[in-house]
């Protein structure tokens, strides 16, 4: 059952509030009591997707939980850039261990919890998608087999941003990071490697897993607060675009995450107990050159002699992608 | 304190006190600046009356439909007879049209207008009395307007008209199928309340007088004679002059025009006196036009709903001569300046009656003997402040140069009675600064639901065919609020909080009221805000070094 979209014409469900809107259909972020979890003052970059997605979905997560939430969180840009010691722009308990291990050490949390009878306190587990797609894996799968009662929360910015851009398991193909440079007949990021972990996650048949982008607040929140719902592992994986990694300018991080889901480059959707159970479907579908092209990364691919070539297999994956979860209704199809 | 205390307070392993995170004002990485603007909708810039059209749609949206009304009233008396009779520019220049179709501000016009009928909302001048005295000749949507405007100025005003009731083209010139009598009556009826003085069938045939009475006086009456043509014409053919017809309709006479019924001209008369012959019987009402319909100055509208009333149209023709029951129809084309040249290819046509709809002018014998008053082409000169070469003498609406439509003429009303006000008080008008357009190109698109425009129920043609009921139905309340909300709100805040939302830096206020202020210790200056505006309302800005 998907998110129920509120009929509101002018400007529906896309903007963050609306003034006509009664007080409890209004969303997290147009509340002013809102929790800022993570607070002014933060070092991330302007226009910083992940600063945004974590305040987005930490502060739904409080609001669900009532207040009662630990994050563990991984080291990557979002640790770095938000607790140079001694200051914090965390305004949650929260606790950082290694880059590794930060799904064992929530569930650790949660095994202590559960140990002092506090269910009423939920463990939310993130990092971003180099901690998770690839160096935290291992324990990640660990919780899930488990089912161990965290709600792990992946930021995905396709790369190891906060290191100086190098290439990780989630690293879209053809992009240039410095470690897959636009050189060579292939350039930037090789085909055939790379890994979803959100399909990673409903293989071990988890309650909830998820997908979502900043592009789009409400469904967000929505995932959010439907992850807190449950009790067991819990999977959210979510866009954000990283000015720097992607080279675009800091105020096109939004417009970037919409056009990876118009495009179907991004699929949204939720999977409960391994089974998709509802897709946003794209509203204004669109070529993945309108996606690709404002992005610095995948610049080599319009150059003098444009690489049509791999443009067409990127199509071609974004074709698949909008085939498998459904992402427009058949007639739509071309 | 002992340094051995200080370090007792502080956990174990950490050698200095924790803080938060807003000591570090970022604010200081910023190159750009997002400030809040506010600019010119296109609705607004496009309105001839000078509505501040979609600050009423702000009120309507809420349900505000008092709020919103009296927003119109600031600018324009006539609410329920705009929401029939105007062309509505704004539609034409609304930025909604580019997405999908034009905001139906019309329509919604005249919802806020019934309402206030139904309702019986009345104004009241909250100004003290000035003691200075205008005089305004003719009762027409620009007298009105300039005695209305006047009064909320605190002025005594009296209105002279020679007709029996007031209303000039409103009630004798625009047919009661779109324009009922009753709505006429309801809004005039208003600013009579107010304390406009109506001196009705009180002809005003030289100024010397009046001049001397009053402290200003304002002329608008209007183009009440129709422009004849020279046309061969037979002792026994049937012409007669389209504005005399409708207006002698209105006092109740019941011209004979026969069953086929030939009107020369192309503008919006010519369509409503064609409609009028197909509605008092005549089988087959043709409009004859010397150009192609592309270049024809009747609205689309009304040539749209002629045709669906059976009137056929001729284009590329001109009458040649009149005689009983026939005319003779010659074929134009048109030269490669657009102008229409005869082609010699001539054709006749069974007609009982000629009606001729080839504009108005002005009677202006009034103005005889006024010392400094230029007339040229039949049209008083006016400067910007609408004040002829004689001091205190005004003019404004169809007797001046500009487009001859109901809601221009409400303009220059409300224009007058500004520039009146400032002289009586011996300073001068100054229109305040226009924002900057609020263009296209400027919204964030994608936040807007797709919403087609509601329509307008009408009358269907055969029951349009045989009465004068109005053709053209109002929208209910629900349809009224579901139009008002489709407008985008162009260049100026809706109150989304989209900028409060998508800061990754929590760098907005959000103080309520629909107002946000940028807290600077902490605004990177991304330009996420503006870009992610829908309605433009926010910009960028150098940092000033």
């Amino acid at each position: 059952m998907g998110q129920q979209r509120i009929r509101f014409y002018q400007t529906g469900s896309f903007v963050v509030g609306n003034r006509l809107l009664d007080p409890d259909q209004r969303s997290v972020q147009s509340d002013t009591r809102r929790t800022n979890s993570l607070n002014s003052g933060h070092r991330a970059c302007r226009g910083c997707g992940e600063a945004l997605g974590a305040r987005y979905v930490l502060d739904a997560v409080m609001r669900a939980t009532g207040h009662q939430m630990v994050a563990v969180n991984a080291t990557g840009c979002l640790e770095v850039f938000s607790t140079p010691y001694p200051e914090t722009s965390w305004q949650i308990p929260w606790l950082h261990s290694l880059f590794g291990n930060a799904p064992a050490v929530a569930t650790g949390v949660a095994s202590a919890l559960r140990a002092k009878g506090r269910r009423d306190v939920r463990v939310v587990g993130q990092g971003g998608d180099g901690g998770t797609v690839d160096i935290g894996l291992a324990c990640l799968s660990g919780m899930f087999e488990r089912n161990d009662d965290v709600l792990y929360i992946c930021y995905d910015n396709g790369g190891y941003m906060n290191t100086g851009v190098q290439r990780s398991g989630a690293t879209p193909h053809g992009a240039a990071t410095t470690t897959t440079p636009a050189v060579g007949p292939d350039p930037g990021n090789s085909f055939g490697q790379g890994k979803s972990l959100p399909l990673i996650a409903m293989a071990h048949r988890i309650p909830y897993v998820a997908t979502a982008t900043v592009a789009d607040l409400r469904d967000l929140e929505y995932k959010a607060t439907r992850a807190m719902e449950f009790r067991g592992a819990r999977y959210l994986h979510v866009l954000v675009p990283c000015p720097l990694g992607w080279r675009t300018g800091p105020h096109e991080t939004i417009r970037v995450a919409r056009l990876a889901t118009e495009t179907g480059m991004f699929p949204v959707f939720e999977a409960v107990d391994g089974e998709v159970v509802g897709v946003t479907k794209i509203r204004r579908r669109l070529p993945v050159t309108e996606y690709l092209r404002p992005q610095g990364r995948f610049a080599h691919l319009f150059g003098e002699t444009p690489r049509s070539d791999i443009i067409g297999k990127l199509q071609a994956e974004a074709d698949r992608t909008v085939r498998t979860f459904g992402l427009v209704d058949p007639e739509e199809v071309s | 304190m002992p340094e051995s205390r200080q370090h007792q307070s502080v956990p174990f392993a950490i050698s200095l006190d924790p803080g938060s995170s807003l000591a570090n004002k970022t604010g200081s990485w910023r190159t750009e600046v997002p400030k809040y603007v506010d600019r010119m909708p296109p609705c607004n810039h496009a309105c001839p009356a000078g509505e501040n059209i979609q600050q009423w749609l702000s009120s309507a949206e809420e349900a505000g439909y008092e709020a919103a009304w009296r927003q119109i009233m600031a600018d324009n008396p006539f609410p329920a007879v705009m929401g029939r009779v105007c062309y509505r520019p704004c539609e034409t220049a609304c930025n909604r049209a580019v997405l999908d179709e034009a905001v139906g501000i019309n329509s919604v016009e005249r919802f806020l207008g019934d309402e206030a009928i139904a309702q019986n909302w009345s104004i009241e001048s909250a100004v003290a009395p000035t003691g200075k005295r205008v005089l305004v000749v003719g009762a027409g949507p620009s007298g009105l307007s300039a005695a209305y405007h006047l009064r909320l100025l605190g002025h005594e005003v009296t209105v002279r008209d020679s007709a029996k009731a007031a209303g000039g083209m409103m009630r004798y010139g625009i047919p009661r199928y779109r324009l009922p009598r009753d709505v006429v009556d309801a809004e005039i009826q208003r600013i009579v309340d107010l304390g406009v003085r109506l001196e009705l069938g009180t002809a005003v045939t030289e100024l010397a007088g009046p001049l001397d009475e009053f402290d200003a006086v304002f002329l608008a009456v209007g183009a009440h004679i129709g422009r004849r043509a020279e046309i061969p014409a037979g002792d026994s053919a049937r012409i007669l002059d389209a504005v005399s017809l409708l207006s002698g309709l209105e006092e109740g006479e019941r011209p004979l025009l026969g069953r086929r019924v030939a009107v020369y001209g192309g503008g919006n008369t010519a369509m409503d006196v064609a409609r009028t012959a197909r509605r008092l019987g005549a089988t087959d009402a043709v409009v004859i036009y010397r150009r192609t319909e592309d270049r024809m100055p009747a609205h689309p509208i009304e040539v749209t709903e002629a045709l669906e009333e059976g009137v056929r149209m001729r284009w590329l023709s001109t009458i040649t001569a009149a005689d009983a029951g026939r005319i003779t129809i010659e074929k134009m084309r048109l030269d490669a300046t657009g102008f229409p040249q005869p082609t010699g290819e001539f054709e006749e046509l069974d007609t009982d009656t000629v009606v001729l709809a080839l504009g108005q002018s002005s009677d202006l014998t009034l103005l005889a003997g006024v010392p400094g008053v230029t007339v040229t082409d039949g049209v008083v000169e006016v400067g910007a402040n609408l004040m002829t070469g004689r001091p205190g003498l005004f003019a404004g609406g169809d007797m001046v140069p500009d487009e001859r439509t109901v809601t221009v003429a409400v303009g220059h009303g409300k224009k007058a009675a500004r520039n009146i006000d400032a002289w009586l008080r011996g300073t001068s008008f100054e229109r305040p600064p226009r924002h900057a357009p609020a263009t296209f190109d400027r919204l964030n698109t994608w936040y807007f639901s797709d919403a087609p425009a509601t329509v307008r129920p009408r009358l269907e043609s055969a029951r349009r065919i045989t009465t004068f009921d109005e053709v053209t139905g109002g929208l209910d309340e629900s349809t009224a609020l579901f139009e008002a909300r489709r407008c985008m709100s162009c260049g100026n805040c809706l109150e989304c909080d989209n900028c409060f939302g998508v800061c990754p830096d929590n760098a907005v206020i959000k103080l309520g009221d629909g107002r946000y202020e940028i807290d600077l210790d902490f605004c990177k200056g991304c330009g996420l805000c503006a870009a992610e505006c829908p309605s433009g309302a926010i910009e960028m800005f150098p940092e000033r070094s």
